[in-house]
Formats: C-alpha cells, sequence, structure tokens
C-alpha cells in the first residue's frame, strides 16, 4: 500500500513569488484551499493510499508541498536544501518529522540545491532528476552513490515547468505521462532513449499549462488536476483510471496533486 | 591561447550530459581535449572525465566556463608549478621538469604563461620583472636561476590540427617508400610558395601584413648525399629563387660543392664523368685548404674562386648558414662551428620565424634540428634509407613526414612543382 506524507494547509498562503505562477495579488482563498485538499486526500484514501499527515505551521505557507520534503527509499532519506530562502526555513521541520518518526536521514555530502522528489522521479531501474530551475546537477551525482541507482540529469529549460514533477510523471506499469516542451533537445532525447515510443504519453500544452503531469499514481489510480481531458483519455486508452480532482487554489502557488505527497517507504 | 580542466562526474553517457558540454565548448568557440575518462562498470556506476578546454581569450575561456558550469563541469582546481633555485653554472635543480617540443604553459600566480623557445629536453627557466618563461639548455642555466620542477602546474598543448587540409594535416603518417609522394612533394612546394609570398610581403610592406602562422623562412638541411647524387644544381636553383633562407649543415656539404666549383667532382668522382679523377681524393682537401687561406666561404665567392652551387647561391641570396663540425671533418672549412654547444645556440638563434623544416640526406643534423624545432613546424625529413624518417621519428620528432627517396630525385620533383624547367 502506497503511504504518503501530507500537510494540511492550515497556513497555506501566496506569502511571496518564486515561481511564475505565483502572484501575491493572486490570492489563495483558504477556506476553498482546505476544501480541495480535504478532497484531494479522499480521493487518495479512495485509491488505496495511507496517508502520513505532518503538523503545519504557521509563517511556512508552502510545508503544504511535501513533495519537496525530501527523498525516501531504501531506508535512507535526503533532505531537501531549498533554492529560495522562503523555503529553507522548512527544511528543519521535514528533517524533525523524519527523525521522529525513526526515518534515517543522510546528509547529500555536498553543497548543491536538492529539492526532494520535487525534481527526483523514477521506475524500478532508473531515475530521473530534473535540474537547471531548482536542483543542482552535481546533487545527482552524490544521490546516485547514496541509494546506488542510475540517475539521468534532464535539463529544465522552461520556468513554469521549474521542478520534473511538473512536466514528468512515471506511471505504475513503466509507461511515461510527460510534456516533452520542458526540457532541452539533450534530456528529450535521453527520455526517448530510455522510453519506448508506445509507453510514452505525452501531454499537450494546454494540459501541461493545468498541472496535468503533476499526477498522483497509485496502482491503475491516476490522480490529476481537473480539467485535463486530452490527459484523461490518454491514460484510459493506456488502461489507467484517472481521477479529476479540483486544485485550482494549489495551482496558484504553482503546485498541484503530486506536489501536495510525498512517497514514504 | 588559454586553458582550464574540468571534471563533470555522474551518469552523463546516458543523460548525454557529456555530450551536450563538448557540444556547448566547440559552440562557444573553444576546443577540448578529453584527457581522462573512466566509464564505470555497473549502470549504477559514475562516469568521470577530465577534459582540458582551450579558447583564445580569457575572456572566451570564462564564458565557457561558465555555460557549462551549471551541467556539472567543475574546474579541476590546479596548483601553481613548483619551481627550485639552481645552485651551480650548468646544473639543474633535482627533479627538473623536462620539456617536450609541444606547446607548453606553466602556471604561475595563478595564471597560465606560455614558454618561450620551446624545444624537446629542455628545462624551463622562470625569470620575474619583467616576467620571462623561458625553455633553456642545461649547459646555458646559471648558478641562482629559478628552474621549474615536477609535473604540477604544466599543461603541454596537443598539437592542433591543421585548419587546411594538406600534407601536413597527416603529419607523422609513417614512413614507406611503398607509398605514392607526389601529392606530398606537391603540399610542400605549395607550403614554400606562400611562405615566399609572405617573406615578400614583409621585404615590400613592411612587417604588418604578413601571416604569423606560415612563417617567412624555409629551413634546409642537407648532406653531401646531395651533392653526390647531382642535385647540386636544382638546390642552387631553389637557393636563387628565394625558396630557401636558412641553411643548417655541416663541412662536407659546402667542402664537396665547392670541390664540384673548382675540379668538377664530388669526392673525387666526376660529377658529369661519373668516373674516378686521377687523386680525386685530394679534391675536397684541396677546397678546403683554399677556402681555408681566403678565410671563409664567403671570402672565397666574393673574390671570385667559387663561381657556382650552393654556397655561392647562399652567400648571394645572404642565405642564414649554421655550419656544425663533427669529429670526422677534414679541415674543417673556417665557417663551420667546432664547439657543439655554441653550434646549437646558432642553430637555436636562426629559427624563429622557420615556418618549413626540410632535411634531406643527413641522419646527424636532421636528428639534431629535430631536436631543436618546436613540434608546430612542418617538417619533412627525406633519405633514401628508412631507417633516418623512422629515428628521427623515434627520437620524439614524430610530427616530420618522411619521404623514402633520393635527396637528387626530390629536390627535381619539388622544383618542377616550383616552376623548375631543368
Amino acid at each position: 500500500m502506497a503511504r504518503l506524507l501530507v500537510c494540511p494547509p492550515d497556513y497555506y498562503g501566496i506569502e511571496y513569488e518564486i515561481n511564475p505562477w505565483m502572484r501575491i495579488s493572486n490570492a489563495a482563498d483558504l477556506e476553498r484551499s482546505k476544501a480541495q485538499w480535504l478532497n484531494l486526500m479522499q480521493m487518495l484514501e479512495n485509491s488505496g493510499a495511507e496517508l502520513e499527515k505532518m503538523t503545519p505551521i504557521s509563517g511556512l505557507p508552502d510545508l503544504v508541498f511535501t513533495a519537496n520534503a525530501g527523498l525516501t527509499c531504501d531506508g535512507k532519506t535526503v533532505i531537501s536544501r531549498f533554492r529560495q530562502s522562503e523555503r529553507q526555513r522548512e527544511e528543519e521541520y521535514f528533517k524533525q518529522w523524519f527523525v521522529e518518526h525513526g526515518y534515517s536521514v543522510v546528509p547529500l555530502g555536498v553543497e548543491s540545491y536538492f529539492e526532494g522528489a520535487g525534481d527526483l522521479l523514477g521506475f524500478t531501474d532508473i531515475w530521473f532528476g530534473g535540474y537547471r530551475q531548482r536542483s543542482d546537477i552535481e546533487a545527482y551525482t552524490a544521490l546516485s552513490k547514496i541509494y546506488d541507482k542510475e540517475i539521468l540529469p534532464l535539463e529544465l529549460v522552461n520556468n513554469k515547468f521549474y521542478h520534473l514533477d511538473t512536466c514528468f510523471c512515471p506511471l505504475s506499469d513503466g509507461e511515461l505521462l510527460y510534456y516533452p516542451g520542458a526540457f532541452d533537445s539533450y534530456a528529450q532525447e535521453t527520455i526517448a532513449n530510455c522510453i519506448a515510443d508506445n509507453r510514452k504519453l505525452v501531454v499537450p500544452q494546454f494540459d501541461a499549462e493545468r498541472f496535468a503531469c503533476n499526477a498522483v499514481c497509485i496502482d491503475r489510480h491516476v490522480i490529476l488536476p481537473a480539467g485535463c481531458h486530452q490527459t484523461m483519455d490518454l491514460l484510459k486508452h493506456h488502461g489507467y483510471m484517472p481521477h479529476p480532482v479540483e486544485l485550482d487554489e494549489f495551482i496558484k502557488s504553482g503546485g498541484s496533486a503530486k506536489c501536495l505527497t510525498l512517497a514514504l517507504d | 591561447m588559454v586553458t582550464e580542466t574540468v571534471i563533470i562526474k555522474g551518469h552523463i553517457i546516458d543523460s548525454l550530459i557529456f555530450a551536450k558540454v563538448l557540444d556547448t565548448i566547440l559552440q562557444s568557440g573553444g576546443t577540448f581535449d578529453i584527457s581522462k575518462i573512466d566509464v564505470g562498470t555497473r549502470r549504477e556506476d559514475p562516469t568521470i572525465a577530465k577534459i582540458s578546454i582551450q579558447a583564445e581569450s580569457p575572456a572566451l575561456l570564462e564564458k565557457i566556463l561558465q555555460t557549462i558550469q551549471p551541467h556539472g563541469a567543475v574546474v579541476e582546481r590546479i596548483s601553481d608549478c613548483s619551481t627550485m633555485i639552481a645552485t651551480q653554472d650548468g646544473v639543474l635543480p633535482d627533479s627538473f621538469y623536462t620539456t617536450s617540443h609541444l606547446p607548453t604553459q606553466i602556471r604561475l600566480k595563478g595564471q597560465w604563461i606560455d614558454v618561450e623557445a620551446i624545444e624537446m629536453d629542455l628545462a624551463i627557466r622562470v625569470r620575474f620583472d619583467p616576467l620571462q618563461v623561458q625553455a633553456i639548455p642545461m649547459a646555458n642555466v646559471k648558478k641562482g636561476d629559478r628552474i621549474v620542477t615536477g609535473r604540477v602546474g604544466i599543461y603541454v598543448f596537443p598539437l592542433e590540427r591543421p585548419k587546411s587540409r594538406d600534407v601536413f594535416s597527416f603529419m607523422g603518417a609513417g614512413v614507406s617508400s611503398e607509398r605514392p609522394y607526389k601529392h606530398i612533394i606537391a603540399d610542400i612546394a605549395k607550403r614554400m610558395w606562400l611562405i615566399r609570398e609572405n617573406r615578400q610581403k614583409i621585404l615590400t610592406h613592411g612587417s604588418k601584413d604578413f601571416n604569423h602562422n606560415i612563417g617567412t623562412k624555409v629551413l634546409f638541411v642537407g648532406g653531401p648525399a646531395i651533392v653526390h647524387s647531382g642535385g647540386r644544381d636544382v638546390l642552387s636553383w631553389l637557393i636563387d629563387e628565394g625558396f630557401i633562407h636558412v641553411l643548417f649543415s655541416g663541412n662536407a656539404l659546402p667542402a664537396h660543392d665547392m670541390e664540384a666549383s673548382l675540379f668538377g667532382t664530388s669526392l673525387g668522382f666526376g660529377l658529369s664523368a661519373g668516373c674516378a679523377a686521377p687523386h680525386g681524393h685530394e679534391h675536397h682537401l684541396h677546397t678546403i685548404n683554399k677556402v681555408r687561406g681566403l678565410g671563409g666561404i664567403r671570402q672565397a665567392v666574393e673574390s671570385g674562386m667559387i663561381k657556382d652551387g650552393i654556397m655561392a647561391s647562399c652567400i648571394r641570396q645572404n642565405v642564414d648558414m649554421v655550419l656544425a663540425g663533427s669529429i670526422r671533418d677534414d679541415g674543417p672549412l673556417p665557417d663551420v662551428v667546432t664547439d657543439t654547444i655554441k653550434a646549437q645556440g646558432a642553430m637555436r638563434a636562426a629559427l624563429p620565424d622557420v615556418g618549413l623544416a626540410l632535411m634531406v640526406a643527413t641522419t646527424l643534423h636532421s636528428i639534431a634540428t629535430g631536436n631543436c624545432l618546436p613540434a608546430k613546424i612542418p617538417s619533412v625529413c627525406v633519405d633514401i634509407n628508412p631507417a633516418v624518417p623512422t629515428k628521427l621519428s623515434d627520437r620524439g620528432s614524430f610530427q616530420a613526414v618522411g619521404l623514402v627517396m633520393d635527396s637528387s630525385s626530390f629536390l627535381k620533383e619539388l622544383a618542377r612543382e616550383l616552376n623548375w624547367s631543368g
């Protein structure tokens, strides 16, 4: 069963602007945010996920995006090192949660930025790391040593898709849901070399900009933001069950379903 | 040219990051050499590559480094080179660095500095105020000189591929008498045209308009077999036409050339008759004796005693001659430098601006010249004996193109390419 770390949006809001989606003037409606978040949680549980809730902290509006807490796998947890000072304050709380819950926290070992499962995703045998926008490429050399995994760095060239999980979503059966326009030509070729054509689900720009790739895949269930009709058709065509959830309050911050969860061991 | 070494590691092959970094260097106007690459044995293992990047200017190098840095290429921190002070004249400090004949830089106070007068098997002397970094032979070191030691902070540039395609673009392609040579001679001739043209630009328009890369001098290194085999007239023609500007040889080539002028023989054999002249073995000694009597080759030519031949042409055309003696020389001629260290110095002094070296029918002088030549100077070694170009190459002058053929045939073929009608 999938175990996911989540954080209720009690203190969620747009208090600064660190990506092209965020506008302080475009404030999030807190009550609506809470309702959308609860609805998402319900959908995740219905799809078979077990949820671990961490305590929200006043003054840390983005703590709700737990995908960026770090990465946990094979009994080892690496905590994120955020690029923006606004989010660096979250690091100690994420670390505290993992330590208190018995996880073995290991240092990244290099002075590089790394924004957790927001930028590092993959399949069983191969992982991919987004770099250039938030995480540094050097982080992946350190992480591949920690986890003994092949990690192929992919350059993100469109700042609307600033984390890998905004444009790249590995599915449970080995398919990849992704938006090629977010990557440079070398990264596109790398993806083409690693994933067979019939396993690539190419998301159109319209859906990509509605965060279609920021989806949570649990077995054959894919929970994605509402309004991504072509993507839903693609998923159905490949035998998945898409579950649209209204998450526009979080898209104001540049995040959606996947950003609001972190896969635990 | 400035250089910096970067290290890049990770899963850089399958992710095409390595290809991207190399492409980026080229697209930015730099060049690179992959100094080292360790590909992991398992899929999970990282690859580690060391890339030397070269650029025309420090500003361009900095721009390239900034562009590739986000892709994980980090500058390898290199220390300055180490130096020691020589404690005796003519003796280098222990662990002195031995040069190659490839372009070389050393790092001092974080800056890469070109080594001047590079040639193989020398040491590097550093002087401050003003800064001068020069390759010097062991015999020239003075007590108190600062000499580069060890191997850290020294960068040797690999030879650049010539931009135009000619024979020198596949320098060191091996030596064989089994290969066609006509195109090689045509390329040599083409280069000689260019150098003569370049030289004439200096003479007529001053020094602003000439091409530094091509050079302004052709160096000819020759042995007496040129005279024996009937190449004397054609070599004289090449000199008279202004295709040769520096001559390195020993005692025998000028002695037999002037013997031919005085007696019509070379080592006693009639050059036209093709048979031994009576008491012909004395001819070269009489020749040397007469020249000694006049004081030297210039006097012999200017007095009218020597009327034709290689020496006469050299004097008329003001060719810079360095005649280096050897232990078996007869006489020798007064122009022959018998102190080998002085001869080495004179050869070195004649090398600046040489753009082509032709080494024909001489083993010892070819190797001696090869030792003094920077690798970037296109060089050709011609000998009937394949062992000579091979030996030259084995002794480090890998850039020399070897031609296995008779010297006179070579000179005639070459002259025909240069419009000789003989």
